[in-house]
């Protein structure tokens, strides 16, 4: 059965992949039970608001260069516009780039719309967006309420293309339809794939595909040491960059759980072989990133040449910052396979990672040959006792933060630091992905970690002053216990 | 008798150019008054405060490139040193320059110091300054306390060159010694002409020295249309700028006050010409201004040219302008020279300058021959009929704008702009003495005046809440009566 | 106004999620797909001067994350769990269900549901808020007036004289709602009226709540948002109210408007003219403190004037610009959708203060539109400042016009107790328009930038 599959959607990652949203055990059980595809996932009768499809899609798209996007939403489903406008700004002046500016426009879908129909107002929004953008393509992102109503976003999009003469690609990104967020990402892959990409031209033999986000310019330099030159996608990617990525030497990305489906499609599809070891987070992972990077563009001698020279290099910061780091606890709340990231870099500077929460689990990706970072983090760090998939849900994790007050918690999404900082807890947001890769990403990961840990008294102050919406039943005993307990009864 | 004398110090505005602080009457009278040098000057039993020389020294030298500045007086004499950084930051890149950066150290003068001497600490700052910033020259600015204490600036001037092998130059603007703050820019000229001009290497036909404050870039592109180019003095020059300044064909300043000293000395030690005629503020001066430079660089014909060229460019703005603001009254509060540009400029607008106060009035100036900017404003805008000389004093100007009322007040110094604002009168701040030079700044000066008569509610509105400190007694009675020449009026005042 | 949105200024009903976070103690449970909350905690809170999750908010906030299974089966029994959760674990005082554009469509009856718990005692009450039923602001309304109607309920009210409920700012989409509400309730109680605030930390919570139908009269400072509340508290409990329709800004709007409300209240007079001279008194003397800059930087101040919020902020905060510190307004763009009805209250309440004001009115909620417009207007950019948000920061900058913050989005600012609101809030402003000259450029007195 082939990965990609010419339907305008993806299937989403709960069947595709079977992924999870609760487990609560060990690494090494969580592996072998993947393996099984048998991991034990306690349902809950609770939950705390969680992120959608929308918000993954949107993130992607709405970098593309010359891109606009049609939110055919109510207007509260694009509300990040302004935030991603300053993330595209801001990055794009890191990279080098010209300014960025996303271009989106809501179809603002009103209670009539859902009775009526609202394809009217998806064209008014199309044809605006053209106006005022002048763009190449036009991205419809669809919603829960698009969805629901049944919008035939592919005749709309044909019938809009053959006005416009360039591509209007939807992407089927509906809320509802997946509780794995991530999902989103495969949705806008998928179009793109669809409708963007073509066959190579010619083959650009040192040319590197980076699925990355909207992060710093940290794999230019990198992979220019193997005289590489990247190819950074899809945030601030150009068409052309879209279209040609059929052409590069192989394909790598920050992390599993954001492109091993665009990843493993195009060595499907177009014979781009995908490099299948970890990202480049942590020492041990940078080398054999470089190495395997360097097998699919000949250059195995200056792999290793450049290995010796980097571990070199960072040594002597390196063993100071393992001094001063050593056997601080840390416990890691991110994105699946991204956790395994950070804790991975955690090891080399002798932090003694004590927990881990991922946001959702995959029990497998696209192929068996793509890599299982849990396995390889396990492999690196050895068992890790405190595991648990969680998608967010601080009713949950507060109560494991305050049972193994780590030293340090490290997150990177949304939302999610203050539950460490209302403990107490030195808290450190990874929010460019980017930032932490290679050999130097080791060190200014320490070098991060001691400046938060100077702000100590601030923690403490928060802590001190903050309170929690908990109440005493859920303190004093263990969730499950009082969330499974039937009635309400006279216990409120 | 010479302009310039190889002094270590100038002789103040007061016994040079008879310099006064007080006049009330019309404007024919005190020009001829003061030919006559005969000009009826009230003291008084009180005053508000004023302004010293040292700050008028200061804004010559902290902006001086490559210069490092101390000042060699306790605290509070230099404290303007962070305005004066960010202004030259901003002229820097207004005049497309490279940052330019204050560089001052105060000797910090203290009480033992004015017991046993501040000489150690006056060599510390200068080696520190070195240190610090590796200047080619450094200026050593006096103060009331290094002069009261007899400071010999000149000796320590002198080892402290020996060892750092580049000029170290004292300016003698010691705050108490003139009431005449003016008399700054004339000391820091002095310490200029006497250690830092060199005689001309060679002579630059096409080079024009302006003097001016840290003003904006209105005089390149003024001057590049006579195909001349600028040398600005001296905020913001290079010690070569400075040193060869006198290969210019000719000298011209924004203003008499601050640079007819300088202009007369080059012209007498060095046969650099100075243009003698008003600066260029207001059509008709700019006109003659332009032909006198053309005069000295030979190239009267092109003057002609663009003189023709821009009054027909400007015309329909300006006819514009005149409409909307004709008539309206105006009084200008500005230092003496500077008054008469503005009110020049006033009067091509068609506004109506009802009252005029200068903050001092020099007799004359170095030479018969410089320009009388009085006399000129009087022929090209008839008689003024309410003339001050004043050195600020609101407690007196408050009762004459009280009295007169006029629409707009004009003021260029730091701490006026309120006494017309708390009165209701629109007050516009010409703070940038290079903005309204030539053709376009009158252009410029009438599109700011609109500004200025939209926001009227502003005014309005903070007059309404504004309360000013004086008595009953300020409010009943004229405050002329503080003048020291009428003799019954001390009792009158006794409460 | 347009029917699409490009820049949007607001969220749409289910932020109302918002509202009930601004009440102490007072949790949201929503029930709508797993980004809904979120993304309007992002805009709302976060990207309103990052002003955090508070008690419980952020990534607290109880969500049924509502998935395909609900959209096929129905999501009330999920949306029952989830309040039986919430009652279980959560340390709320009342607990508001919100229903997004999932379970709406689908037809999930969320209030019966809320009712069901209310029927056994629990503090729950539900609110259909999908996003495509209205803006955050029509949100805000069916929060407030579902609260009134299924948790305050039909109690016989025991009227206490110089006791006043306020109505005003939309907290979180007004993101100085904190700053302001504490301000007015300074003012109020300086008059001796005693203030049932609702929101912020002034507010005692769900005591307050209780105590609203024994208000002498309600106060309602919009003339937009929270008419309906009005009408609805005049309707069930008899209570008169006052609408001031424009947010009083600096001296003189502040003053008029304690003295309509001293009037309203039957206060007698001399007390208050008392309280408003003291205001005054040190509201000028900053006011007249600040005239030396305007003279001496009046070169590089800002004399055109645009302004980009919602109908209860901009046309107040324009107004004092206009009248006391004499801007020259270009436009004044109102981006909340109001009514019909009260469009004519926001045009003739500015019109009153100054006719240029209203001659520069626009209703528009796509922020595309405005920025063309200004664009188009705004030919004496340096001379200009431009008041709103993130989006018009950066046309501000494009356009070489000075800028300040005044609405939603504000993505680059830390927002604690800011506020533009009444005296305190006038000299605020004061502070942001004048500094606003040196954010970009090097100003000073000397040079003309």
């Amino acid at each position: 059965m082939s990965v990609y599959k010419d339907t305008a959607e993806v299937e989403v990652r709960e069947r595709r992949l079977d992924a999870i949203l609760s487990y609560k055990g060990d690494a090494k059980t969580l592996n072998v039970q993947s393996k099984k595809r048998k991991v034990n996932c306690p349902e809950s009768s609770y939950s705390q608001c969680s992120q959608c499809s929308e918000g993954c899609a949107e993130g992607l798209i709405c970098h593309i260069i010359d891109a606009a996007v049609i939110s055919h939403a109510p207007i509260g489903c694009s509300l990040g516009a302004s935030s991603r406008h300053i993330v595209g700004r801001a990055v794009s002046k890191s990279r080098g780039l010209p300014e960025h500016k996303v271009q989106m426009i809501c179809s603002n879908i009103n209670e009539e719309d859902t009775v009526y129909g609202a394809s009217k107002k998806l064209f008014t929004a199309i044809y605006e967006a053209d106006r005022r953008f002048k763009p190449r393509v036009i991205f419809l992102q669809s919603s829960c309420a698009s969805g629901i109503i049944g919008e035939d976003m592919e005749s709309i999009a044909r019938q809009a293309e053959e006005k416009l003469h360039y591509p209007v690609v939807p992407v089927y990104c509906e809320g509802f339809k997946s509780t794995i967020w991530s999902t989103g990402f495969d949705a806008a892959f998928h179009a793109v794939l669809r409708r963007l990409v073509k066959p190579a031209q010619k083959k650009q033999n040192d040319m590197v595909n980076i699925f990355n986000f909207t992060g710093s310019n940290t794999f230019i330099p990198l992979l220019h040491k193997l005289g590489l030159r990247v190819n950074y996608l899809l945030p601030m990617a150009t068409l052309e960059q879209i279209a040609s990525v059929t052409e590069a030497a192989c394909t790598a990305h920050i992390c599993e759980t954001l492109a091993t489906y665009v990843a493993a499609a195009l060595e499907e599809q177009y014979s781009v072989p995908e490099v299948k070891v970890q990202p480049p987070f942590g020492i041990d992972w940078t080398d054999e990133w470089v190495r395997e990077i360097a097998r699919y563009t000949d250059r195995a001698k200056l792999a290793e040449q450049l290995i010796v020279q980097e571990h070199k290099r960072i040594q002597p910061e390196l063993e100071k910052l393992r001094e001063l780091l050593k056997g601080k606890t840390v416990y890691v709340m991110s994105g699946d396979a991204f956790a395994h990231n950070l804790a991975n870099i955690a090891k080399d500077l002798d932090l003694n990672v004590i927990g881990l929460s991922t946001l959702h689990h995959d029990l497998h990706f696209e192929t068996k040959e793509q890599i299982n970072s849990l396995e390889a983090l396990i492999e690196s760090v050895g068992n890790i006792k405190d595991v648990r998939v969680c998608n967010k849900q601080p009713y949950r994790i507060i109560k494991v933060l305050q049972r193994i007050s780590p030293d340090v918690l490290i997150v990177r999404h949304p939302n999610l630091a203050p539950m460490g900082m209302k403990l107490g807890i030195p808290t450190l947001s990874e929010g460019d992905a980017n930032f932490s890769i290679g050999y130097d990403g080791v060190l200014k990961f320490g070098r991060r970690l001691l400046d938060l840990i100077t702000a100590e008294k601030l923690f403490g102050n928060i802590a001190k002053h903050a309170r929690l919406p908990y109440n005493s039943r859920w303190r004093e005993n263990d969730v499950d216990d009082v969330l499974n307990n039937r009635m309400l009864g006279g216990e409120l | 008798m010479s302009i310039y004398k190889d002094t270590a110090e100038v002789e103040i505005r007061e016994r040079r150019l008879d310099a006064i602080l007080s006049y009330r009457g019309d404007a024919k009278t005190l020009n001829i008054q003061s030919k006559e040098r005969k000009v009826s000057c009230p003291g008084s039993f009180y005053s508000q405060c004023s302004q010293c020389a040292e700050g008028c020294a200061e804004t010559i030298t902290y902006h001086v490139i490559d210069a490092a500045v101390i000042s060699h007086a306790p605290i509070g004499c230099s404290v303007g040193v962070s305005p004066r950084h960010i202004l030259g930051r901003a002229v820097s890149k207004n005049r497309g320059l490279p940052e330019h950066k204050v560089q001052m150290i105060s000797s910090n003068i203290n009480e033992e110091d004015t017991v046993y001497g501040a000489s150690k600490k006056l060599l510390a700052a200068i080696y520190e300054a070195d240190k610090r910033f590796k200047p080619r020259t450094i200026f050593l600015q006096a103060s009331c306390a290094s002069g009261i204490i007899g400071e010999d600036m000149e000796s320590i001037a002198k080892q402290a060159e020996e060892k750092l092998h580049y000029p170290v130059v004292p300016v003698y603007c010691e705050g108490f010694k003139s009431n005449i703050w003016s008399t700054g820019f004339d000391a820091a000229f002095h310490a200029v002409l006497r250690k830092l001009v060199r005689p001309a290497q060679k002579k630059q036909r096409d080079l024009v020295n302006i003097f001016n404050f840290a003003g904006s870039d209105t005089f390149i592109p003024f001057l590049h249309k006579l195909g001349l180019q600028v040398n600005y003095l001296i905020p913001m020059a290079t010690l070569e700028q400075i040193a060869s300044l006198t290969e210019a064909a000719c000298t011209a300043h924004i203003c008499e006050t601050l640079a007819t000293y300088v202009a007369a000395a080059l012209e007498e030690q060095y046969g650099v010409p100075e243009v003698k005629v008003p600066p260029p503020f207001g059509i008709d001066w700019t006109d003659e201004w332009i032909r006198e430079i053309a005069r000295y660089t030979d190239r009267a014909e092109l003057a002609e040219q663009v003189i023709i060229q821009e009054h027909e460019r400007i015309q329909p703005e300006l006819e514009k302008l005149r409409e909307q603001l004709k008539g309206k009254t105006v009084y200008i509060m500005s230092g003496d020279a500077f008054a008469h540009n503005l009110a020049n400029i006033a009067k091509d607008l068609n506004l109506n300058v009802i009252g005029l106060s200068t903050l001092h009035h020099d007799l004359h100036f170095e030479t018969k021959e410089q320009a009388n900017s009085l006399e000129a404003l009087i022929k090209s805008a008839g008689n003024i009929e309410n003339v001050r000389v004043c050195n600020k004093q609101p407690y007196r100007i408050i009762k004459v704008l009280q009295d007169i009322k006029p629409d707009v007040l004009l003021v260029r110094h730091p701490n006026l702009a309120p006494i017309g604002m708390k009165l209701g009168i629109p007050t516009l701040s010409e703070g940038d003495g290079n903005y309204s030079i030539g053709y376009d700044g009158v252009l410029k000066f009438g599109r700011r005046l609109l500004e200025l008569l939209t926001a009227k509610k502003l005014f309005v509105n903070i007059a309404a809440h504004a309360r000013l400190p004086y008595s009953s007694w300020w409010k009943e009675n004229s405050v002329d009566a503080f003048d020291d020449n009428t003799q019954d009026n001390e009792q009158s005042i006794v409460i | 106004m347009s029917e699409i949105i490009e820049q949007p200024r607001y969220g749409c009903a289910l932020s109302a999620q918002q509202t009930v976070l601004a009440i102490p103690r007072a949790l949201p449970i929503i029930h709508a797909g797993p980004g809904c909350a979120s993304k309007a905690f992002s805009f709302a809170a976060t990207g309103a001067g990052f002003q955090g999750e508070g008690y419980g908010g952020g990534s607290h906030i109880s969500s049924t994350n509502t998935g395909e299974s609900e959209v096929i089966f129905g999501g009330e029994p999920s949306l029952e769990k989830e309040i039986k959760g919430a009652l279980k674990i959560l340390d709320g005082d009342l607990f508001v269900v919100l229903s997004g554009c999932t379970s709406d469509i689908v037809g999930d009856d969320s209030i019966s549901v809320a009712e069901r718990f209310a029927a056994q005692g629990y503090p729950v009450v539900g609110t259909e808020t999908a996003g495509f039923k209205g803006s955050s602001y029509y949100g805000h309304e069916i929060v407030v007036k579902s609260i009134i109607e299924q948790f305050i309920g039909d109690v016989k009210p025991q009227v206490r004289h110089g006791l006043v409920n306020v109505f005003a700012v939309v907290p979180f989409q007004d993101p100085f709602w904190r700053g302001d509400l504490e301000e007015i309730k300074r003012i109020l109680t300086n008059i001796g009226l005693e203030v049932n605030i609702l929101f912020g930390n002034g507010s005692a919570g769900i005591s307050e709540w209780r105590d609203i139908p024994n208000a002498q009269f309600n106060l309602l400072i919009s003339p937009s948002t929270g008419t309906e509340i009005a009408e609805l508290l005049e309707a069930k409990y008899q209570t008169p109210y006052l609408q001031y329709p424009i947010l009083p800004v600096g001296g003189v709007e502040t003053s008029r408007f304690l003295r309509e409300v001293a009037a309203f209240a039957g206060l007698s007079s001399l007390p208050v003219e008392k309280a408003i001279e003291k205001e005054e008194r040190r509201f000028y003397d900053y006011f007249v403190a600040v005239s030396d800059f305007i003279g001496e930087y009046w070169n590089n101040l800002p004399v055109d004037l645009y302004a980009v919020g919602d109908s209860i902020y901009a046309p107040g905060v324009s107004s004092f610009l206009v009248n006391e510190l004499g801007l020259v307004p270009r436009g004044v763009y109102v981006t909340d959708e109001p009514q019909p009805a009260w469009q004519s209250v926001i045009t003739e309440t500015l019109a009153a203060r100054d006719s240029r004001l209203a001659a520069v009115l626009k209703f528009e909620n796509d922020g595309g539109a405005i920025e063309m417009d200004i664009r188009e207007k705004d030919k004496n950019a340096g001379k200009s400042i431009i008041l709103g948000s993130s989006w018009e920061k950066f046309l501000a900058v494009d356009v070489d016009s000075l800028y300040a913050y005044l609405s939603l989005p504000l993505d680059e600012i830390v927002i604690l107790n800011h506020s533009y609101m009444g005296y305190s809030g006038g000299l605020r402003l004061i502070e942001e328009v004048y500094s606003a000259v040196f954010k970009r450029k090097t100003a000073t007195s000397r040079s003309i930038v």
